[in-house]
């Protein structure tokens, strides 16, 4: 019952897709671990963990995606959510300095002997275990988009306003997370970490390890995602997206479908956070910045909005020409971005995916028309 | 080059001989007793001093200061007193009363005169007499400003024969209350203590508050009852003349931080309101202004320095027309394709902020451009216990004459009306023959300069880098939708109310808790009321 409800949702796309990440978590480990240095088909840590830093990224698109494109709630904030599962898994991985940190204080954070603290805030309690921090990385993300979502659904708050009441949302939370009185670090975020669940988490088998571990999330993810929209509540969420009065006054209480996807993309972009920091070693409030969020939009519209599949491409491919640019043309990568937002808003309002769509409806048509005789063309 | 160089020599000699001449008049009288300081023991040094200070003469000054600072030195050769300064190897000497240069001497040629703490408050005493004695009336009131600070009971005397003379109201003010203060600081007569309360009392601020302050709490001091119970009464009243002043200082800020989002806010309101669309390049738009500013600027100093002053009201057209003409560019090329998507025109005008940004970024460079303010705009005035700088003020009535014009334009113009039928009604409006597709470029290039404006009046107290705009979208945003769609009541309601709310929670809460409190509280306001403070009433089920 519970494999038909996952099954069903996975089509061609999902199959190439799930393909695609199984090739990666077997091809990245063996190419990162069982090829020497010097070898052509040797991938550094580094390049595994940039990989790993890309598909939490596609982690964070689709989650997005889940709440774009088929409810049709334009998140401006969920940078929010994947920096708050971030810092909770920072939380744990600062707990694991334990006594190695600069001032050798077994008891407490680096920064907080810094700030003359001498015992541990409540909110830091628990940390210590894994487990907690793994449920945290999804509880707290999920409380808050829960909470917030009550409030925003239940009265109504749509379109443009939601999304900037979204924004505002993060925007409060960079400020806040910059303050040093709240205990996270202030400006200087969490780093430092050592090791996690005991393995040194620089080492190269850590780092692979990372790796399959954000692929297999990822994959939950897109799985869990497709089943939720191929199901019959994901018809109701596709029928709010497109009139949501109408489904209204079908008897349906609109709000709860919406809590529900809301609540559920905000898990998603947490646990999209907290792989995310241990691969890239540091999360910090600029993360929480309304342009970050901006940024999570736009690979999901590049991809193909309401696609699942193409915000995880597009989160890719974009992050990919991010990290090409930044280092080869600096100057112009705000240029390339800003253009990509302007060219796909323009001309490709469906994304690569839905474009590949659209040509392959049209490839009839040209197949009629290569099939004229070619000693007429030209005449 | 060389010219001006000659010029400037000439006219300082021409200034400086009569003043050489005078002070040689008054060195003939000084010189026995600066003679003197270099005397030997510290108390032939202090008998000197006492003397010098007994002849007012300003020309003393100079002479107590190199004291003070021990640089005054004695030529043993001679046992003339002279400056000396380290040059070189040795000392390079002058006189200590006409500055004239006095040649060179070796380290060993001269003795330092020396001073000991005694020496040290007897020369402050004097120094501080004879500038209370001085000319000038601002040097003056400086000097009774010094001696209200430091309480010192040495400066009484030299206070009561300044007061004695005194002619100047204001300087007559600022001594009596200096005297007030070491009355009251050092032992005096209850009589006179309960007196200078008063006096301090008028004064009102807060270094007056911390002396009665003192004085309300002494113990150690002797005060007696009488002196307290009228220190206690005038603390609680300057208390409440402060916090009276202190809610009006914070109105004021509130005020001008308001008139600010107000300026950045309007713009944005008119696009949002007509056309449903949220600009995010609109913080950009202000960028430009506020280049177009230093631009304007830099032509002045090129081309007029002179006419610097006039270079913000010249800026003020420019601004409009260019953040103005971009903005029906950007409208014609991206947003006129989006009409009915407002998510997407989003996107589509955050693409277009980012290359705006990163285009003034590869043009002007990253780092800050200096705008200068015109004279008018620089300089503060008081008002009662308020200090208010002319720039601000200026930008308060600034934003309030753009509202107003902008306010005028919508009801009074025909524009202003296709404007009006078109938020209130795009289909109806087209149909009666309003050319909507138009109304939406011209309304956009509106908007996008009224930013053009802001900008000019921001790169005043803002610095003007690429980065300008990013600062103040999310606070328009808040501001629009705080205010609600279609009513620029209800911007200028908004940008007013959460500039007070934010400068008041500020003392309480700190700048930054007190922003993330205006968040939260704009978040849960919206949950009230979603369309706003004053939203457009209509009957649709999505508006």
């Amino acid at each position: 019952m519970l494999t038909r409800f996952f099954l069903m949702g996975l089509d061609k796309k999902a199959g190439v897709l799930l393909t695609v990440l199984a090739v990666l978590a077997v091809a990245v480990p063996f190419m990162a671990l069982g090829t020497a240095p010097d070898s052509p088909w040797h991938l550094s840590t580094h390049t595994v963990a940039l990989l790993g830093k890309y598909l939490c990224f596609a982690l964070l698109a689709l989650s997005l995606d889940l709440v774009w494109g088929y409810v049709g709630i334009l998140s401006l904030g969920h940078a929010a959510f994947f920096t708050l599962g971030g810092y909770a898994m920072g939380m744990y991985l600062m707990r694991q300095i334990g006594s190695r940190g600069v001032y050798g204080n077994a008891d407490l954070p680096d920064f907080m002997v810094f700030l003359n603290w001498t015992e541990l805030p409540w909110y830091w309690h628990g940390f210590d275990h894994f487990w907690f921090a793994a449920v945290m990385v999804m509880v707290v993300p999920g409380l808050l988009a829960f909470a917030f979502g009550w409030f925003a659904f239940r009265s109504r708050v749509t379109g443009v306003y939601l999304s900037i009441i979204t924004q505002a949302l993060t925007f409060a939370l960079m400020l806040a997370f910059f303050r040093n009185d709240m205990g996270f670090g202030g400006n200087n975020g969490l780093t430092d970490f050592k090791e996690i669940l005991g393995f040194d988490i620089q080492a190269a088998s850590t780092r692979v390890g990372l790796f399959v571990a954000t692929v297999v999330a990822l994959a939950i993810g897109y799985v869990l995602a497709s089943a939720v929209v191929a199901s019959k509540l994901g018809k109701v969420l596709i029928a709010v997206r497109d009139a949501e009065s109408r489904v209204r006054f079908m008897g349906y209480e609109t709000d709860r479908y919406k809590l529900f996807a809301w609540t559920l993309s905000a898990c998603m972009a947490g646990v999209a956070g907290a792989l995310y920091v241990p691969q890239v070693g540091i999360i910090n409030p600029s993360e929480f910045s309304p342009a970050s969020s901006i940024e999570a939009v736009i690979w999901v519209a590049v991809g193909g909005r309401g696609t699942l599949a193409g915000p995880v491409l597009g989160a890719v491919l974009v992050n990919f020409g991010k990290s090409y640019f930044t280092a080869a043309l600096p100057e112009l990568w705000l240029f390339a971005l800003g253009g990509l937002f302007v060219l796909v808003t323009l001309f490709l309002p469906k994304g690569i995916l839905g474009l590949a769509a659209q040509l392959r409806q049209r490839l009839p048509s040209r197949g009629a028309v290569a099939g004229t005789p070619a000693g007429q063309k030209g005449v | 080059m060389h010219r001006a160089l000659c010029w400037l020599l000439a006219a300082f000699l021409a200034l400086a001989a009569p003043a050489a001449f005078a002070a040689d008049q008054g060195a003939a009288d000084l010189a026995p007793l600066v003679r003197g300081l270099g005397a030997g023991s510290y108390a032939d040094t202090e008998k000197a001093l006492s003397a010098l200070a007994g002849t007012g003469d300003p020309a003393a000054v100079p002479v107590i200061e190199a004291l003070q600072a021990g640089d005054l030195h004695v030529r043993k050769a001679d046992g003339a007193v002279v400056v000396a300064k380290r040059a070189g190897s040795g000392f390079a000497l002058t006189d200590p009363l006409t500055g004239a240069a006095l040649g060179e001497a070796d380290r060993n040629a001269v003795e330092k005169i020396r001073i000991n703490n005694a020496l040290r408050r007897t020369i402050s005493a004097t120094l501080g007499a004879l500038t209370l004695m001085s000319p000038d009336a601002n040097t003056r009131r400086q000097a009774a400003e010094a001696v209200f600070k430091s309480r010192d009971a040495n400066a009484l005397d030299a206070l009561n024969t300044a007061l004695a003379k005194e002619t100047d109201e204001r300087v007559r003010r600022a001594m009596t209350q200096a005297r007030a203060a070491v009355l009251l600081a050092g032992d005096a007569a209850d009589a006179d203590k309960v007196a200078a309360v008063a006096v301090l009392q008028e004064r009102g601020d807060q270094d007056a508050l911390a002396l009665l302050n003192g004085a309300a709490n002494s113990v150690s001091n002797g005060g007696s009852d009488a002196v307290k119970d009228a220190a206690k009464k005038a603390v609680a009243s300057v208390e409440q003349r402060l916090a009276l002043w202190g809610a009006a200082q914070n109105l004021w800020y509130g005020l001008s931080l308001g008139s600010v989002l107000l300026l950045a806010a309007i713009g944005l309101a008119v696009t949002f309101g007509v056309m449903g669309v949220i600009n995010m390049a609109h913080g950009e738009m202000v960028m430009i202004g506020a280049y177009a500013t230093f631009l304007v600027q830099e032509a002045f100093r090129q081309w007029a320095p002179g006419l610097f002053d006039f270079s913000i009201l010249v800026a003020l057209p420019v601004a409009f027309l260019v953040s103005g003409a971009v903005g029906v560019a950007i409208e014609r090329s991206v947003i006129r394709w989006l009409y009915g998507r407002p998510l997407e025109t989003l996107l589509a005008t955050w693409g277009l902020s980012l290359a705006l940004q990163q285009a003034v970024r590869s043009i002007f460079g990253p780092t800050n451009r200096e705008v200068g303010a015109p004279s008018w705009m620089s300089g503060a005035f008081e008002l009662g216990g308020l200090t208010i700088t002319y720039g601000r003020l200026w930008i308060v009535v600034f934003a309030f004459l753009v509202f107003g014009a902008l306010l005028v334009a919508l009801r009074k113009t025909w524009f202003g009306l296709s404007i009006r039928a078109v938020t209130q009604n795009r289909s109806m409006a087209n149909a009666m023959g309003i050319r909507t597709a138009r109304v939406d470029a011209l309304t956009f290039g509106l908007g996008s300069g009224i930013a053009g404006l802001a900008g000019v009046a921001l790169s005043q107290i803002d610095n003007v880098s690429p980065n300008l705009g990013q600062g103040y979208i999310i606070d328009s945003f808040m501001v629009v939708v705080f205010g609600g769609v279609g009513n620029l009541w209800g911007t200028l309601v908004g940008a007013l109310a959460l500039g007070g709310v934010n400068k008041f929670l500020e003392p309480y809460a700190g700048a930054v808790l007190g922003k993330i409190l205006v968040l939260i509280f704009i978040i849960l306001f919206i949950q009230r009321r979603p369309r706003g403070l004053f939203a457009l009433k209509g009957r649709a089920v999505e508006a």
